[in-house]
């Protein structure tokens, strides 16, 4: 494991000023990818402690409606890890960066470079190349359609790299599943709300209360709660909330609606 | 590895559809071999479904081809296609996991048509989802769907068609996994689908094999079979895989333009990861995934079930091609030499054999694979029929011009 991780810091950091980390989720491109960048900025400018971008995909199995069209018209746009990547390398933020991308654009981007002779060494030589050109860009990576049993390739190229690999967890994930995600998981521990899939929703469901717990004992890591988050009221219900909160599907509908990004971020500055 | 065939397959999903495979995987090991299941699946098969399907020699294309031409009769099974076999096994398994709906994509309509069809059965839900474009083009599919009860879902992200289908009935399984099956119709997807649905499908050479050994005492000599993702053929090719028999998958070669969208992922793809399944597909350098295209929607999928792509890749079976225009004239030459109507699907396999009767021995035993019947498929073929009619005049003629 990487001695200290810039995800886990920024969390931590939030939580000595007693307020959960704020992680906004915004999908590369969106709401133009002229604009893109601009809202990180913003993002970043106004409380954002660890920033993700979503790598847009043909075929997003774990997204709701918002981001999946939000990932249609980034590609529609030309955007691509490559397009992030150098975009990334030239747009100073100070939250760290996280990507949330599907299992076949990584393993996808240097194919061309990498040697092998077998087909799961072509994987990990890929992988390497691409962790390599993450460089200091990019501290984590969340990988949706990649569950335990897959991400064997995925955790050697990213610690080699210092980037973490972030593991998923959700309401139907057992006791015994996370001890063994908790041998791999780096940085923060993305709980999944609920059965479902990504998308704002107007409660936090009543399962994702023995989910954090579950998870709590489970993992030394920081947690992160995502999938339904949209406004910091949702929380008040939770004793001992998440470490950190992702919203996603509500910042991308408030920017495509032609919203600001910092008025998104207002309320959650104002609930500390 | 787990759910692996050589390199290829696993199970890319996300973790919150991880418990429900293992549960299907439980459900398997504690099921299919049990005999009270296996008593009322031979069943539903023989007294529901029409089982065994017939072996049908061509005589009038045999004579002319100088090798015997055989049929494995799938388009006579209910509903016109081999997709009952799978339905009516996972319908079956469903019911003792205690789901109450099945959930389903289709692509031209015939597993949603034979997963209604079990459902309506068996006394379960169905919700079907479908690609809008196909939808509006197989509207007839849709209003037989929801004559058996189905309630169909027409899909609206993506390009709207079969690949899209499958994204949204993954979410709507992974939302509602607690009351539903996901009744996969083909033998592709994450780990343990590939296996589950090959084991379902497997009959088709199980009873070849035996048919053949009635008749000649000896197995064939060639099968083939069309490979779209791949049910058919895995099934036509299981029980022969161990013997001496030569095995052709054939896939979807689109217009055979240089650069078409085709469904040939095989032979014109190269590794990737899309539905839960490591395997060969089609995608941009990005790894974007392509549209597919095949005049025959049962053959219209980017990827291609992981043993295939270990079949291709130790040898074992050879992947041939064939185009869009000559699957339909092996589709006329089919219905007029031998009254046969096939659907697209396996007109490609009957195209292959046609397009390589060069390289066949002379009293060969050739077994195709008919998957289904053809009914189906008439308004792409009469859309297409102005420049066929002419080069086709009588069936047998029509079998001399294809080679």
């Amino acid at each position: 494991m990487s001695a200290r991780s810039r995800l886990t810091e920024a969390i931590k950091q939030a939580n000595a000023d007693k307020r959960p980390a704020r992680v906004p989720f915004l999908t590369a491109g969106c709401p133009s990818p002229e604009r893109f960048w601009a809202c990180l900025k913003e993002l970043d400018d106004n409380g954002a402690d660890i920033i993700e971008i979503g790598v847009p995909f043909s075929d997003p199995v774990a997204d709701g409606p918002v981001i999946a069209a939000a990932s249609q018209q980034a590609l529609e746009a030309g955007v691509s890890l490559e397009w992030i990547l150098s975009g990334l390398a030239t747009t100073r933020l100070s939250a760290p960066v996280v990507l949330m991308s599907y299992a076949n654009p990584l393993i996808q981007y240097a194919w061309e470079r990498a040697t092998g002779v077998t087909l799961s060494q072509m994987v990990l030589a890929s992988l390497r190349l691409l962790a390599q050109d993450f460089g200091s860009l990019v501290a984590g990576v969340i990988v949706p359609d990649v569950p335990l049993e897959e991400s064997g390739p995925f955790q050697v190229a990213f610690d080699e790299a210092g980037v973490d690999l972030i593991v998923l967890v959700g309401p139907n994930t057992s006791s015994e599943r996370m001890a063994k995600y908790a041998l791999v998981a780096r940085g923060y521990v993305y709980v999944v709300s609920v059965l479902g899939t990504t998308g704002a929703r107007d409660e936090i469901p009543l399962e994702a209360k023995a989910t954090l717990a579950r998870a709590r004992a489970s993992f030394d890591l920081p947690l992160a709660l995502g999938f339904g988050v949209k406004e910091p009221s949702q929380l008040a219900g939770l004793v001992r909330g998440p470490d950190a909160v992702i919203f996603g599907s509500a910042l991308v509908k408030h920017l495509t609606e032609g919203g600001a990004a910092k008025d998104f971020m207002a309320p959650w500055l104002a609930a500390q | 590895m787990k759910g692996y065939f050589g390199e290829f397959g696993g199970q890319y999903v996300p973790e919150v559809l991880v418990p429900p495979l293992l549960e299907l995987e439980e459900a398997m090991a504690a099921y299919l071999t049990e005999p009270a299941f296996q008593g009322e699946l031979a069943d539903l098969l023989a007294n529901y479904a029409g089982r065994p399907t017939p072996l049908t020699l061509c005589p009038r294309l045999s004579a002319e081809l100088g090798f015997n031409l055989r049929l494995k009769r799938e388009d006579l099974a209910h509903t016109g296609a081999h997709k009952i076999n799978n339905t009516l096994g996972q319908a079956l398994l469903a019911k003792k996991m205690g789901k109450i709906e099945l959930v389903a994509e289709t692509g031209a309509g015939q597993h949603g048509v034979a997963t209604a069809t079990a459902a309506a059965r068996l006394g379960l839900k169905a919700t079907i989802f479908m690609g809008e474009i196909d939808v509006e083009r197989q509207k007839i599919n849709v209003e037989r769907m929801r004559l058996l009860g189905a309630r169909v879902e027409p899909v609206k992200d993506g390009s709207k068609t079969l690949k899209d289908a499958i994204n949204e009935a993954l979410r709507h399984w992974l939302a509602n996994q607690r009351t539903t099956h996901y009744c996969f119709g083909t033998a592709a997807g994450p780990h343990p689908f590939p296996t589950l649905v090959k084991g379902f499908q497997a009959i088709i050479s199980q009873e070849a094999h035996d048919q053949y050994r009635d008749l000649l005492g000896r197995p064939p000599d060639l099968v083939v079979a069309a490979v779209g993702g791949g049910s058919n053929s895995i099934g036509a090719f299981a029980h022969f895989i161990p013997l001496q028999v030569a095995l052709v998958g054939v896939e979807a070669a689109g217009t055979g333009e240089e650069g078409c969208y085709n469904s040939a992922p095989l032979n014109l793809g190269r590794l990737g990861v899309l539905h839960g399944q490591r395997s060969m597909l089609l995608q941009t350098p990005e790894g974007q995934v392509l549209p597919s295209h095949s005049i025959s929607a049962g053959l219209d999928y980017p990827s291609v079930g992981p043993e295939h792509a270990y079949l291709h890749a130790i040898g074992r079976v050879k992947y041939g091609l064939a185009k869009d225009s000559e699957a339909l004239e092996a589709f006329l030459t089919l219905s007029r030499a031998e009254g046969i109507i096939p659907a697209l699907e396996p007109s490609h396999a009957l195209a292959w054999v046609f397009n390589n009767r060069q390289e066949i021995a002379p009293g060969s035993e050739v077994m195709v694979c008919l998957s289904g019947r053809g009914d189906k498929d008439l308004d792409i073929v009469l859309a297409n029929l102005g420049s066929l009619a002419a080069k086709t005049t009588t069936g047998l003629e029509a079998g001399k011009e294809i080679s």
